[in-house]
């Protein structure tokens, strides 16, 4: 008998290809670069299909090695860097979300999906370049930094209980990664304030000014994220010092009663909007620290396939006349400002349609002409974003409070039908699936009971997994891991993992605040890292270049499902 | 006419016994299985079978069994049970082979319990004619026997797949032998069942006292006044004086015993943690009583709300609550060393750190042997009544509290209490029934009034 208990959720989220071709030369312009701190600020705002729009701005500093100009830093934030070399941080990302991604109607085949749907609450990874035996207690350190920098409770992430060493399955596949979330921490603008006083301007000037909090939280996603890359301490010779990356991540749902007004009856009628109506500001120029900024709309390739552009059946014709007006004005859509530059993708494997990139150029507003760029619908427009190869879903079997079951169940999208059949010309097409798991000690998990079921049919475990690891939770010392390789065929409909668990018991004083809440099961990632479809845009100025653009190229793709796991553990609570 | 009797009495006992068998085999096949193997009464942290299943499932994924802190039982085990948890026979119920192996480890033990039901029965008429009380002594092997196979709580201990019956095996094992002077065999059932559960450890005393000068019999005293009024001091019908050859036997055969089974243990350790880690999750595990998981003893509640700062000390309280009771007892009872097996076998299953109904099942076939010597103790209807009521209200209130949510802890350990009381209750009247009965016995040879009752 097998009941749902709790609604959950299901995000996924995948990886993606390579976005964008990145523009950086690695050539003259990288030598130049080792020698000064720069900045660069970019916004990408891209409508969704379901009536909301996504905004993505992305933030980044990079500092030249050390040994370069000492421990001086014009624009790098101080902190972020003696955190480097303290704890000698090769890789490390901190993400707070607030919201679960929606898979279905976001996409999570594109790069912005893939890299910024994170699990909800808190999520840290790091990658140290000490000894194995100093990784726990850097990592230990480097919980409380945080928690300080970031007005977190990321330092309960110290106790061996919450964090894990993922073996293989973890995308910087290395054994000194740690990797621990805290599901159940509340993201608000607390955490906010600390992450912008990391950008040279704060929120005073450039793109940032956007950043009204009401508008931020008041969205269906809020994702802000810090990666910061550091090569100061690595062997292999290339040291381009810190690189770090802060993107935030925002769904919002455009203010749209002119909209309604006008085409109430029509259903799919999308929202207007602008930059001003939506975070309630506008930019007035850029931050003058910043070496570029540049704000970015992005057109779906679905959404360009709904539309009529003249010529879109000739999409290489198109591409040569890339300022030609016809791509900007549009019988569907028109926007206010007109844009600097446009970049048409160069090829696509879905082949259907082309995504086109809109760039426009902060540095020419000033404070009496500021920028504010908005997208006036003139028709409905449907369309659909690109899916992830399986949907992936968790969720909680049975009940009462003494054991249960976690499933994860994969259904193919139709999206990933095109893939499929493109991959699989030598005929033995397979799917390669990574599932990776972490499970709080108090679930105590039978891994003899794993189960696997493809289209519905219970089946032997060792033909559809290629690989597992397991490291089994110790009360109250270490949580239980689980790594799985799924080879699935191509053609599956639907494939399942169960799992056994009993729920431990917890002492009196070991309960989280507000127990009756429940407890927040880690989400797991589901990352398919046999997908390599790449969206190559046309460029030929290869001087310009932008990090935000750049940084989607090598993406790791996984896809998170989250459930919130109510569970009242009474035991002893009772005659205190 | 008693020659028949004896026919019908052993008649219907092989009935009683295959008929008990049967109900097991249906249990077993009932449809859909009663899931009684994840009851807290049955499957304790130590003697579940899923869990034994995980620990054979991770050695067989090249890990330590003892990874996580799922399996805390016997490496031994592992390799002799575990390939059962797994192999099935198509069509037939899953664990078949393994639910076998518990019928057959209840039907050893209870022939094993009749054997030395026997050989007490024999040794006591012995005794009771050199003080020439003869006296009609009912067949209190078969009882227990009997007693043991029919009980609820072995059947469902049995069909609930835990590890129990095995190592009531060991215990009873261990008792056979010493009733019958075969001494490595009762080493070998003291080694086995102490590795298995650590508690049988104590048994070593009863077992001393049966090697050295035999089964029960009445206190050594009244013999020597029996021979005094006799006036003939006939040396061969006095029972024989405390002899310490077999117990240096026994002593060289557990040594002998626990060597090998350690060194088996190092070897189906030897790439994982070794014996070190072995001793730690199993013997460490118990003594500590890391698992704060509900079951029919009283430990965990307590736990679960005792400050951190005491536990350390309460650990100490509770367990050398078991010690202190040992020296009294084997004192008092010296001259009954089973039934002193009996009371140490149930003062544990009261104490223990994780009990389960297995070892009730377990003191409750011993108590068997005592059917005549016990006639007398009080409060037994009462006892009775409390072991049913418990066994119905405890898993009401396990369901209340944890699948439906609508009670708490309180109701469940309202009947862990009432369960414990029960045991001491029979833990003390069982011992004063006994003295009692001594009494009486003294009462006939020196010819006081019988009911003067000190």
């Amino acid at each position: 008998m097998v009941l749902l208990q709790r609604p959950h959720i299901l995000l996924l989220l995948i990886d993606t290809h390579q976005f964008l071709q990145c523009w950086i030369a690695f050539g003259s312009a990288n030598e130049e670069g080792q020698q000064q701190e720069e900045f660069s600020e970019e916004l990408l705002v891209k409508p969704l299909p379901d009536h909301k729009l996504l905004a993505h701005f992305h933030f980044q500093s990079s500092a030249p090695p050390s040994t370069s100009n000492g421990c001086h830093h014009h624009l790098f934030p101080k902190a972020i860097s003696q955190l480097v070399q303290k704890f000698r941080v090769k890789e490390m990302e901190l993400s707070f979300t607030q919201g679960r991604w929606n898979y279905e109607s976001w996409g999570g085949f594109d790069p912005i999906s893939s890299s910024n749907a994170k699990p909800p609450g808190v999520e840290l990874w790091a990658v140290f370049d000490v000894p194995q035996h100093h990784i726990d207690a850097s990592w230990k350190n480097l919980t409380h930094t945080l928690s300080g920098l970031f007005c977190a409770s990321i330092n309960f992430l110290e106790s061996t209980a919450t964090y894990s060493t993922p073996e293989w399955s973890f995308p910087p596949a290395s054994g000194n990664v740690r990797y621990g979330t805290f599901p159940c921490e509340a993201v608000c603008t607390e955490n906010l304030t600390p992450w912008l006083r990391l950008l040279p301007c704060r929120d005073k000037a450039g793109i940032a000014l956007l950043l009204d909090r009401p508008s931020l939280y008041r969205g269906f996603y809020h994702s802000q994220r810090l990666h910061l890359t550091s090569t100061e301490s690595s062997s292999e010779g290339i040291d381009s010092g810190i690189i770090l990356e802060q993107t935030l991540t925002v769904v919002l749902q455009p203010n749209s009663e002119r909209a309604i007004e006008v085409h109430a009856s029509e259903k799919h009628v999308q929202p207007s909007w602008s930059l001003s109506s939506i975070f309630g500001k506008q930019v007035s120029g850029r931050c003058v620290l910043a070496k570029s900024s540049s704000v970015y709309l992005l057109l779906d390739w679905g959404l360009v396939a709904e539309l009529k552009f003249p010529n879109k059946e000739n999409g290489k014709s198109a591409a040569n006349g890339l300022t030609s007006e016809n791509f900007w004005s549009n019988p569907s859509f028109e926007l206010s400002v007109n844009p600097d530059r446009i970049f048409l993708e160069e090829s696509s494997s879905h082949s259907k349609s082309l995504s086109i990139l809109y760039m426009f150029q902060v540095e020419k507003y000033s404070e009496s002409e500021p920028f504010d760029i908005g997208l006036m619908w003139k028709v409905p427009v449907a369309w659909l974003c690109q899916q992830t190869p399986l949907h992936a879903s968790r969720f909680f079997m049975g009940s009462g409070n003494e054991r249960g079951a976690i499933a994860i169940s994969l259904k193919s999208t139709q999206f990933t039908e095109g893939f499929m059949s493109a991959n699989s010309k030598d005929g033995s097409c397979e799917l390669r699936v990574d599932v990776f798991q972490v499970v709080p000690w108090y679930v105590k998990v039978y891994f003899h009971s794993l189960r696997v079921f493809v289209d519905q049919q219970p089946r032997a475990v060792s033909d559809f997994i290629e690989k597992i690891h397991v490291s089994p939770s110790k009360d109250k010392m270490s949580p239980g891991v689980m790594e799985v390789v799924l080879k699935l065929p191509c053609r599956v409909n639907t494939a399942a993992l169960t799992i056994e668990f009993d729920k431990g018991f917890l002492r009196i004083d070991e309960y989280p605040p507000d127990a009756n809440q429940g407890f927040d099961i880690p989400s797991a990632i589901i990352s398919f890292p046999n997908f390599h479809a790449s969206m190559v845009f046309l460029e030929d100025d290869s001087l310009n270049r932008s990090p935000l653009l750049s940084k989607f190229q090598h993406n790791q793709m996984h896809s998170v499902c989250t459930i919130l796991w109510i569970i009242a553990q009474c035991a002893a609570k009772a005659c205190c | 006419m008693e020659k028949v009797k004896k026919k019908i009495g052993s008649f219907s006992f092989w009935n009683w016994v295959t008929a008990s068998i049967i109900f097991r085999l249906i249990l077993i096949y009932f449809p859909k299985n009663l899931n009684l193997s994840s009851r807290p009464e049955v499957s304790t942290p130590l003697t579940s079978f899923r869990r034994l299943a995980e620990g054979y499932w991770l050695k067989q994924s090249f890990m330590s069994p003892y990874a996580g802190s799922m399996y805390h039982g016997s490496p031994l085990l592992l390799s002799l049970l575990g390939p059962l948890t797994i192999n099935r026979i198509e069509g037939q119920p899953n664990h078949l082979l393994y639910s076998l192996v518990s019928v057959i480890a209840d039907v050893v033990s209870a022939m094993l319990i009749r054997a030395t039901g026997q050989n007490l029965r024999l040794a006591y008429l012995r005794s009771l004619e050199s003080l020439d009380l003869v006296k009609q002594i009912e067949v209190s092997g078969d009882i227990a026997a009997l007693i043991y196979l029919c009980n609820p709580f072995t059947i469902v201990a049995c069909v609930g797949l835990s590890t129990s019956p095995i190592e009531n095996m060991a215990v009873i094992l261990c008792l056979y032998g010493a009733c019958s002077r075969l001494i490595p065999l009762a080493a070998f059932g003291w080694v086995i069942a102490t590795h298995l559960s650590l508690y049988p450890a104590i048994l070593i005393i009863p077992v001393i006292f049966l090697l050295g000068c035999g089964p029960d019999s009445p206190p050594r005293k009244l013999f020597l006044q029996r021979h005094q009024q006799k006036e003939v001091l006939n040396q061969s019908k006095l029972p024989p004086r405390f002899s310490w050859g077999p117990v240096i036997h026994f002593a060289f055969w557990a040594f002998l015993w626990s060597v090998y089974v350690l060194v088996l243990c190092g070897i189906s350790l030897k790439q994982f943690g070794g014996l070190w880690e072995m001793f730690k999750s199993t013997y460490g595990f118990i003594l500590t009583v890391e698992d704060l998981s509900p079951n029919i003893g009283v430990l965990w509640y307590f736990f679960a709300e005792v400050f951190e700062f005491f536990r350390n000390f309460f650990l100490i309280v509770f367990h050398v609550n078991i010690l202190f009771m040992i020296l009294p007892l084997a004192i008092r009872l010296r001259h009954r060393p089973c039934y002193l097996a009996f009371v140490y076998v149930a003062i544990c299953s009261m104490l223990k750190s994780y009990p389960s109904v297995g070892d009730s099942a377990l003191y409750l076939g011993l108590l068997g042997w005592f059917v005549n010597e016990l006639a007398d103790m009080q409060f037994s209807l009462f006892l009775f009544c409390g072991y049913v009521g418990v066994s119905l209200l405890s898993p009401v209130m396990h369901n209340l509290w944890i699948w439906r949510g609508t009670g708490n802890a309180n109701f469940y350990f309202a009947t862990a209490m009432v369960y414990a009381c029960l045991q001491i209750v029979l833990v003390v009247e069982g011992v004063s029934a006994m003295l009692n009965h001594d009494r009486k016995l003294r009462n006939l040879i020196t010819g006081k009034p019988q009911d003067a009752k000190s």
